[in-house]
């Protein structure tokens, strides 16, 4: 059996050790009945052949390399540097426990401590936790924390229609609607702007909870938002997504969010049909021991070297139990370390770089776009690098002419948001060269012919 | 164990004392030295009314966290700031300057079934 | 030698990234939207490289080191799976591309679904929750949901043993229900009298880990089962310890309604220093409708996504911990239904072997014969080391600590779990180093005390840590 290092030997010193006389007879607490199952399942495969199995599959895929892509509404195709997939394959990363034993992590506590100091002054509040699972739990446990802030005096949890809808669906998972501990509203109607959201804060509201830029790509007006969210005693979540927009646009720190929960999954992951992603969360230090997840601190040895644990832990399952503050164990350490190489190597500048070829690139597609007969773009506020366009037939048939000729079309939004009929979400980062775009442009000109 | 021969205590650790009308609580010298190190007390906020029972706040060390209890029902007069930056005055003086709350009673008689001390003592040494 | 923070090797100026110029006209920047400052390092790449390399290089890892941690299950991690994990066709996909795109990555998750059902022995799978505590919080939703729709909102206990991991209680809390703690009998198992008298028209379930944190087969888990279903209650098994039962006895046989895998352990998949994980629920016949979507399907050779019709509804984003399917499937389809039994049969065997070592040193906690894991009592009666110097001590001998002081039933626990994928040998060599770190603790007990002193960093003040807490560079 493969990765089973015993001998025959080693079996039968083993058991006589023990003092049975077979494998077997290690078992005997296991009902009778059901004991030992023919599982029904393929033959073992060695390594030559399942390799080879997962590539027949993959070639019924449609893969990254395989067409120019302009979806985007949540998971981006951004460039992943060579270092990130070379540092973050290393063994020691890629095999090691979660770092409860300090002594023989300080590589990972390190990380994660630097992957904090680099979210916290990426979204410009003062801490940030060592990760959650992605965008969409992240923002649920943004909410939980928001009730446990107000410590269920406020059971209301108001949420733009702007949020990414899996998001929502994800948030309404964990607080149904016959929830005893909260009720989420303000989604109910899509077509809601930001000012009756605000319209409808009040003294039971826990939080507002706010996508910026917004699942349709605008940069919402935050111009004394908290202001008015803060009156109302309620908390401002911001979710930043798409978060490579941070290189460019004001933080959500910078304009008074009590949390931010983002989709790290831009930061060096790559596409990875759907997961393993990143759930970046921050908030201000006033809120700490409310956080959910894990932190990393800095302290001092016994000779008084610096070094870094696990640290406020008893908000955590572990200790606190069905008092902690999140039921999280787990989380994507391996991606967070992604994350902080590749905010480290591309710099302030370099994320400023990324985030402003998006933005040129995405305003030039649109405006390439706009011109085209029967095709209209129907964002008015401004943009980061997503934008809908009024197409003049059903999205999901223009992607399948776009298909054969290798576009991956934008996202189809009259699935979540029926009111916006026939509208597409385009989507364009710095991976899609000039040719790339106009190709789209050809290709949705002849697809009204 | 060190006892406050003048206060009086619950199942929960916590120790109350009588000065004038109020009473003051803290945790026992037991409680301090099965959590350790103390690291963190969140406090309520005065004006605040909890009943006998109720969770008034929580107390952390590194490997442990508890929830406090309101040994007598009432509103909460004053809550001791010097925790917040100084927690560890808990470990080195919990029925002096490691109080927590000052307490204006509800009901003052609930006093008479707190835990006398050798009653506290017992409980916890179970002889 | 510590190595410095990339903050503090940070030079104005010094960059590591490369980019394509613009090759479209440029758009003015919104104005208002734009930031002012970035204050992230600026570093050269191989300033980045060493850095990194010399941070892995402070890490204990599976490559390099014994992991006996209990509960954790840190199996060796078949380098295989990361080939697979970076076929550029199955992985470097859209998750909102067309199904027909997608049929490839679809195929691979039906199988995992149909593999996992299989070994389980249940009716449906999901794959979407990220982690085991996850995996827990989706299953219990479930079960909310299940009671509700027969109108027993009622049931908003869930009852769960004093040996479960922490994450049992936390995750029936975030889902609204009350917890009820169980005790648990001499031998380890749930205390049948007090299940028996827990049981009523107001539990919702109970939240079983078999084998236990004992690493203990529960002997009566058939009535324990039974006990439950029979008050209206379901039952909720913790995979985490599922590794001994590979090909031995599938929960789904033994009664259990619900229950998540946890890849991360089971299945090999890496743990990454904390994660990514992955924690699919499995479920019985009753359960199904109610499963968080979308799950995959199959109509002859096409896969395609649906939604249950009575779904609690999406638990995160997309699919799931992707990445971890094509790693766990690889495995599954490495070792087939022999090597599946054979990895829990050798699991078991280098358990029992480990603690027949041991046992002459500490006692167990109960004695049985063990599953894939056993717990015994750390400390060394007659002097003042206890279990957390044994384990730092451990460090020095090159042997990651097993897990102490859980379960928190038992006093100065070490929870030892060797897998399958170790030696005789190294089990030897762990087996004689707890010899000898008994002998120390007689003759020398300040050097376990001052313990680990090989490593990077000695042992480091928590307490300072979490008195004034320092979460990020503030240089």
């Amino acid at each position: 059996m493969p990765y089973i290092p015993h001998t025959d030997a080693d079996r039968r010193a083993m058991l006589e050790t023990i003092g049975v006389s077979s494998l077997e007879a290690l078992f005997q607490d296991v009902p009778a009945q059901v004991r030992f199952p023919r599982l029904n399942l393929p033959p073992a495969a060695s390594e030559m052949e399942i390799l080879e199995e997962l590539n027949v599959l993959a070639r019924r895929n449609r893969s990254a390399g395989h067409f120019a892509i302009f979806l985007g509404a949540g998971a981006y195709h951004h460039f992943v540097p060579s270092v990130v997939d070379h540092l973050a394959s290393r063994g020691e990363f890629v095999t090691s426990y979660t770092p409860y034993q300090p002594e023989v992590s300080q590589g990972t506590l390190q990380a994660m401590f630097e992957y904090q100091s680099m979210i916290a002054r990426l979204t410009a509040m003062e801490v940030a936790n060592a990760s959650h699972y992605d965008g969409a739990t992240a923002m649920a446990e943004a909410a939980l924390m928001a009730l446990s802030i107000v410590r269920g005096q406020r059971k209301k949890v108001l949420i733009s229609p702007m949020v990414h809808p899996q998001y929502r669906q994800t948030l309404r998972t964990y607080l149904p609607a016959d929830s005893e501990l909260a009720h989420v509203t303000g989604d109910e109607d899509l077509t809601l702007g930001l000012s009756d959201l605000v319209a409808a804060l009040d003294e039971e509201t826990a939080c507002l909870i706010i996508q910026n830029p917004n699942f349709l790509g605008e940069l919402e007006d935050v111009q004394g938002l908290a202001e008015h969210v803060h009156s109302r005693g309620a908390l401002l979540v911001v979710v930043s997504n798409p978060i490579i927009s941070l290189g460019l646009l004001t933080p959500p720190g910078d304009y008074g969010a009590d949390i931010v929960a983002a989709e790290g999954q831009p930061l060096g992951a790559g596409l990875n049909c759907g997961g393993p992603y990143l759930g970046v969360f921050a908030t201000r230090e006033e809120y700490v021991r409310r956080m959910p997840g894990r932190l990393v601190g800095e302290t001092t040895d016994r000779l008084g070297r610096r070094g870094y644990v696990l640290t406020l832990t008893p908000r955590e399952q572990h200790i606190r139990r069905e008092k902690a503050t999140s039921n999280i164990c787990t989380n994507q350490s391996l991606i967070a370390l992604r994350a902080a190489i590749y905010l480290a190597y591309m710099g302030p500048q370099g994320l400023r770089s990324v985030a402003e070829l998006c933005y040129h690139k995405a305003h030039y597609a649109a405006r390439e776009i706009a011109q085209l007969p029967g095709f209209a773009v129907t964002t008015v506020r401004p943009f980061f690098n997503e934008f809908r366009v009024r197409c003049p037939m059903p999205v999901a048939e223009l992607n399948q002419m776009l298909l054969e000729k290798g576009i991956l079309g934008g996202y189809d939004l009259e699935k979540d948001y029926p009111h916006l009929e026939r509208e597409m979400l385009v989507c364009v980062t710095e991976m899609n060269t000039r040719e790339q775009i106009d190709r789209l442009v050809a290709a949705l000109k002849e697809a009204v012919k | 164990m060190k006892l406050d021969a003048n206060a009086r205590y619950t199942e929960s650790h916590e120790w109350v004392r009588l000065e004038g009308d109020a009473m003051v609580c803290g945790i026992t010298d037991h409680a301090q030295e099965e959590l350790s190190d103390v690291v963190y007390v969140e406090l309520p906020e005065v004006g605040a009314s909890f009943n006998r029972g109720d969770q008034f706040g929580v107390i952390e060390s590194v490997k442990a966290a508890s929830d406090l209890y309101m040994p007598v029902s009432g509103e909460i007069l004053a809550v001791n700031q010097e925790l917040l930056n100084s927690p560890e005055l808990v470990n080195k003086d919990p029925y002096g300057k490691g109080w927590m709350i000052k307490i204006k009673p509800s009901n003052p008689a609930e006093w008479d079934s707190l835990l006398t001390p050798e009653e506290y003592e017992k409980s916890v040494t179970g002889a | 030698m510590s190595e410095p923070l990339l903050f503090e090797i940070s030079t104005p100026g010094r960059t590591a990234f490369t980019l394509p110029q613009l090759d479209v006209p440029a758009t003015p920047l919104p104005d208002g939207y734009v930031r002012s400052e970035l204050p992230l390092p600026e570093v050269s790449e191989l300033d980045l490289v060493r850095h990194f390399t010399r941070l892995s290089q402070l890490n204990y890892c599976i490559d390099t080191n014994f992991y006996p941690l209990g509960s954790c299950t840190m199996k060796y991690n078949p380098k295989v799976n990361e080939k697979a994990a970076s076929i550029e066709g199955l992985i470097q996909v859209h998750p909102l591309q067309p199904e027909e795109t997608l049929q490839g990555s679809l195929a691979l998750m039906y199988q995992l679904q149909e593999a996992l059902k299989e070994i389980a022995g249940f009716a449906g799978v999901s794959l979407q929750p990220a982690a085991g505590a996850h995996g827990e919080l989706t299953g219990v939703l479930m079960m909310r949901a299940y009671h509700r729709s027969r109108g027993q909102a009622q049931r908003r206990k869930i009852l769960i043993p004093d040996s479960a991991h922490g994450t049992n209680p936390a995750s029936s809390a975030m889902a609204g229900f009350t917890v009820v703690q169980l005790p648990s009998d001499s031998r380890g198992n749930v205390d049948l009298v007090a299940l028996k008298q827990a049981c009523d028209d107001t539990v919702a379930g109970l939240m079983l880990t078999n084998p236990n944190t004992l690493g203990l087969f529960e002997e009566h888990v058939l009535e324990v089962c039974e006990t439950v279903h029979a008050c209206g209650g379901l039952m909720y098994g913790d995979g985490a310890n599922l590794n001994a039962l590979l090909g031995i006895a599938r929960p789904g046989d033994l009664g259990f309604d619900v229950m998540h895998f946890n890849l991360h352990k089971t299945f090999s998949t890496p743990h990454g220093g904390g994660g990514p994980g992955s924690g699919p629920v499995g479920v019985s016949e009753r359960l199904v409708p109610f499963l968080p979507g979308p799950i995959v399907a199959r109509e002859g050779d096409r896969f395609y996504l649906m939604t249950p019709e009575k779904s609690i509804g999406r638990v995160r984003s997309f699919f799931g911990n992707y990445g971890m399917f094509v790693r766990a499937y690889t495995y599954i389809r490495m070792h087939g239904p022999e090597g599946l039994r054979s990895v829990a049969e050798h699991a078991v065997l280098n358990a029992n072997y480990l603690k027949a070592l041991i046992s002459p040193h500490f006692p167990v906690a109960v004695e049985r014969t063990c599953m894939h894991e056993f717990v015994v009592k750390g400390d060394v009666p007659g002097t003042d080391v206890r279990a957390l110097d044994v384990a730092k001590r451990l460090i020095d001998y090159g042997f990651h600590p097993p897990t102490y002081y859980f379960p928190l039933i038992v006093r100065e626990a070490l929870m030892i779990e060797p897998t399958e994928t170790e030696s005789k040998r190294t089990l030897d060599a762990f087996a004689r180093a707890i010899a000898t770190i008994v002998e120390e603790a007689r003759t020398n007990p300040a050097l376990l005390h001052e313990a680990p002193h090989t490593t990077p960093v000695s042992r480091l003040d928590e307490v300072k840590a979490a008195r004034n807490p320092i979460l990020c560079y503030r240089g």
